[in-house]
């Protein structure tokens, strides 16, 4: 693992995350849990007119799990479950080391996760947000 | 801190950049514990205590001749005294089913210290949910000090036995067993202890200390992993049931039932482990030749090093105090704003290995009021570059999280 891991984009993430509040007008909201390492975010979506019109997370974790969720709630605000659930599986590619690097540019600021895979005992923290994500559309369909 | 005793470990020939500091997770092994195993399989191999052929007479004289090095080691009355098992949550289990299962009964009441590895307090629970016995913890201050007046007061006339580390996997503090061992006597209870960290880098005798069990692992004693040894007062063995039921264990069968063998092979049901045995023997004979004197003066010298830096540190907190003479090679930590994960992957960057998370003690986690915590934990092995290295390390991790910039 190189120095520079925690580079520019996690740390601002982790240090000034936009979507780490409360979520009053939450439609449904899901806890994640990763026992291994205490990680712990509850996930809130605002679904409005079949979009996810706003988004936020709650809880504790370390850097990568925080800068992980806030990362994807950039992304998925303002689009429908499904493509979140297309962003949401290329994340799992990308974390599994098979992306390509047209599909990479989709995922935007996440791609700063994409040496994690190397890793292992770090992956549940960088998919935390992730999972909880498509455990909650799905259980929100 | 002359000599170097790295070089009798050959991973630190294989990785010479890297820094260790994770030997409470477990030790480094030296080259004559990996030769004694291989040599044990070139030379001995063949199911002991069964064959009746030299190579099978060979494997048996090498399996009794590591527990005879073991019960010389702790100072056990007799070889009968040492049950080879896994590991120390292998014996710790074998007390709680073997013991626990017949002796206890609803009323009766357990005792842990709070602080225990979960493999000193899961299987105390799981007894109690089964026997109806109830669970009670015996609490520590925050520096992790159990008193003999917190002992007295939560003792009961229905304690049966208490259950404690001698020397926290948390904390790295030793706990006067051998007082608490004359308390819980004197109040008819017997007392547990989990030698895992104590027994690679301090003296310690069973007969001095007057423990009923001690529980230890070989893999954190320079020996390989897969063996681990159960010690118990010959008294309490032999009115124990066996643990697991099998072959090796027994003088003979009928269609009914079994007469069960001699102390301890009644506790080693199936083929037992001698390479790892063969290995712990070596482990014991490389200890004592490097001697404790020269394990203690190191690692109490590194430690203090080591506690006197951090507490110099801004924004980070030692696990139970500032006081380097409180830690024995284990020193736990926190720093602010930084989750411990994220500590140990910076450390990881500087190729320095340290542990994150809760380190199997989450009710103690619970207790001190922190989720998780990073730990650097040190033998005799290591030397003062090792901790400058970690120092230094240790001075950045808030600026490559982005404080302070
Ligand atoms: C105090 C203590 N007890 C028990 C154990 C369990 O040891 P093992 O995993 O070798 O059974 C450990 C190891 O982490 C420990 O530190």
């Amino acid at each position: 693992m190189s120095d520079n891991f925690y580079d520019e984009v996690l740390i601002d993430h982790n240090l000034h995350p936009q979507h780490l509040h409360d979520l009053p007008g939450a439609t449904c909201s899901h806890a994640g849990m990763n026992p291994s390492c205490g990680d712990e975010i509850t996930l809130h979506l605002e679904m409005r007119g079949g979009i996810i019109a706003d988004g936020s997370f709650t809880g504790i974790g370390c850097a990568i799990s925080q800068a992980s969720a806030d990362i994807m709630l950039d992304l998925i605000i303002g689009r429908t479950p499904e493509e979140a659930r297309k962003l949401a599986a290329l994340f799992r590619k990308m974390i599994g080391g098979e992306i390509t690097p047209e599909e990479l540019e989709i995922l935007e600021e996440a791609g700063a996760l994409q040496n994690i895979a190397r890793m292992p005992a770090r992956v549940k923290c960088a998919t935390l947000g992730w999972r909880t994500l498509e455990h909650l559309l799905e259980t929100a369909d | 801190m002359q000599q170097n005793w790295k070089a009798d470990f050959p991973v630190f020939a294989q990785f010479p950049d890297m820094v260790y500091l994770d030997s409470a997770a477990t030790s480094q092994k030296p080259a004559a514990v990996i030769a004694a195993e291989a040599a044990y399989y070139r030379e001995a191999n063949a199911n002991p205590l069964r064959g009746l052929y030299d190579l099978s007479v060979r494997a048996t004289d090498a399996y009794e001749n590591a527990r005879e090095a073991v019960r010389g080691f702790i100072g056990a009355a007799s070889a009968r005294e040492i049950v080879f098992t896994r590991n120390a949550t292998e014996s710790l289990n074998l007390i709680a089913y073997s013991w626990g299962r017949s002796e206890l009964h609803s009323g009766d009441e357990i005792l842990v210290a709070i602080s225990e590895h979960h493999s000193n307090m899961l299987p105390w629970q799981s007894l109690a949910r089964e026997t109806g016995a109830a669970l009670h913890y015996l609490e520590c201050d925050s520096s992790g000090v159990y008193t003999e007046e917190a002992l007295r007061a939560a003792l009961t006339p229905n304690t049966k036995i208490f259950a404690i580390a001698q020397i926290s996997n948390v904390f790295g503090r030793i706990s006067a067993i051998a007082d608490f061992a004359r308390i819980c006597h004197e109040n008819g209870t017997l007392i547990v202890c989990d030698g895992a960290q104590s027994v690679p880098h301090i003296p310690v005798n069973v007969q001095a200390l007057d423990v009923d069990f001690l529980a230890f692992s070989g893999h954190k004693m320079f020996a390989p992993m897969g063996i681990g040894v159960l010690y118990g007062k010959e008294a309490l063995l032999r009115k124990m049931p066996p643990f697991l039921y099998g072959g090796e264990m027994i003088e003979y069968v009928t269609r009914e039932g079994a007469e069960y063998a001699e102390l301890p092979h009644k506790f080693e049901a199936g083929t037992v482990n001698v390479g790892g045995a063969v290995g712990l023997h070596a482990a014991i004979d490389y200890v004592n030749a490097v001697g404790f004197a020269e394990i203690v003066r190191r690692e109490d010298a590194l430690t203090a090093f080591a506690v006197q830096e951090m507490r110099q540190i801004p924004h980070v907190t030692i696990i139970g105090g500032d006081d380097p003479a409180a830690h024995h090679g284990i020193v736990t930590f926190a720093v602010d704003g930084v989750h411990p994960h994220d500590i140990a992957a910076i450390f990881d960057s500087d190729s320095i290995a340290i542990r994150a998370g809760h380190h199997c003690a989450q009710p103690l986690h619970q207790h001190i009021g922190v989720s998780s915590t990073a730990r650097m934990s040190l033998a005799f092995y290591n030397d003062e570059q090792d901790v400058e290295k970690f120092v230094d390390t240790l001075k950045t991790v808030r600026r490559r999280m982005g404080f302070e910039r």
